[in-house]
């Protein structure tokens, strides 16, 4: 059977504000950014990480007009049900380095019993969270903002 | 749809994702309209529009779901419970609580412990929307 997850696909409404934003302020790197002649075959990584996010754009033919229109306002209201969860050593480190860079944040670190987490999105609307799981978090702390 | 639809989802989300995130702030339509860029008076139809709730209904739940998390997973008192979310008052807190989950916040609180999932799940997937979730007696908040 399955050995491993190797690429998840992601849409995207544009492959180069995409670049912008997940190479430029998340600090992925590019895995492969080849044209195939039908579409841009834009893959990134979390760099070390050999898992590929596919920056697809949802478009004719493999989605006739209408019904990319209709996943284009899906993904514009966070609806498309994707999320991308990343791990970080250090979540209030790396929240300040992305707020510094205009990154907009749905959730600030918070200290959970799972660890520290985090939630923002990608220019288009889609949804990703990051956190510092328990293993390297602090411990938690009994306050409401902790909790909250 | 146009790319302009598309533009005005993503601003819509802009103002449900600062609800979401401040929920205990005074978040009023003027403050929610300049965070979506749009005029006020455009910003609660077109909100609507975009989720099916309005703005004011969306934030009213969202503290509610905050309520009924801190009620379960800390032991706050409900008072506290109730500024911690952005209610001024307890009066209007007891009321909105019971009338859209369907019993008292310490009724609630005596389902015990929830198990920790990611909070963005927990926050989907337990706010009472308005269009069905709802235990109490939606009419009331209509």
């Amino acid at each position: 059977m399955f050995n491993a997850l190797s690429i998840t696909s992601l849409y995207v409404l544009d492959q180069q504000k995409a670049l912008d934003f997940y190479v430029g302020k998340l600090g992925l790197e590019v895995n492969t950014d080849q044209d195939l002649g039908f579409m841009r075959w834009l893959t990134v990584n979390v760099p070390g990480d050999s898992h590929q996010i596919l920056l697809e754009k949802p478009g004719p033919p493999g989605l006739d007009e209408k019904t990319a229109e209709q996943a284009r306002a899906l993904l514009t209201k966070g609806a498309t049900g994707g999320h991308l969860f990343f791990t970080t050593d250090d979540a209030y480190k790396t929240y300040k380095e992305l707020r510094a860079k205009g990154v907009e944040f749905t959730e600030e670190p918070t200290e959970r019993p799972y660890g520290i987490d985090c939630g923002l999105r990608d220019p288009f609307g889609n949804h990703i969270r990051f956190s510092q799981p328990l293993s390297v978090a602090a411990p938690v702390s009994g306050s409401t903002k902790a909790n909250r | 749809m146009s790319r302009a639809e598309e533009a005005t989802n993503r601003r819509m989300l802009r103002a449900r994702d600062a609800m979401d995130r401040a929920y205990a702030e005074p978040l009023d339509v003027p403050a929610l309209a300049q965070i979506a860029n749009v005029s006020e008076a455009h910003f609660i139809r077109t909100f609507r529009a975009t989720f099916g709730e309005t703005p004011h209904r969306y934030l009213q739940r969202r503290r509610v779901e905050r309520a009924m998390f801190l009620l379960r997973a800390t032991d706050r008192s409900v008072t506290d419970i109730c500024l911690d979310v952005g209610f001024n008052s307890l009066g209007t807190f007891s009321r909105s609580f019971q009338a859209i989950v369907g019993e008292s916040p310490t009724a609630y609180r005596e389902r015990g412990a929830i198990m920790a999932v990611p909070n963005c799940f927990a926050m989907a997937w337990t706010r009472p929307s308005s269009f069905g979730e709802a235990k109490g007696e939606r009419r009331r908040l209509a």
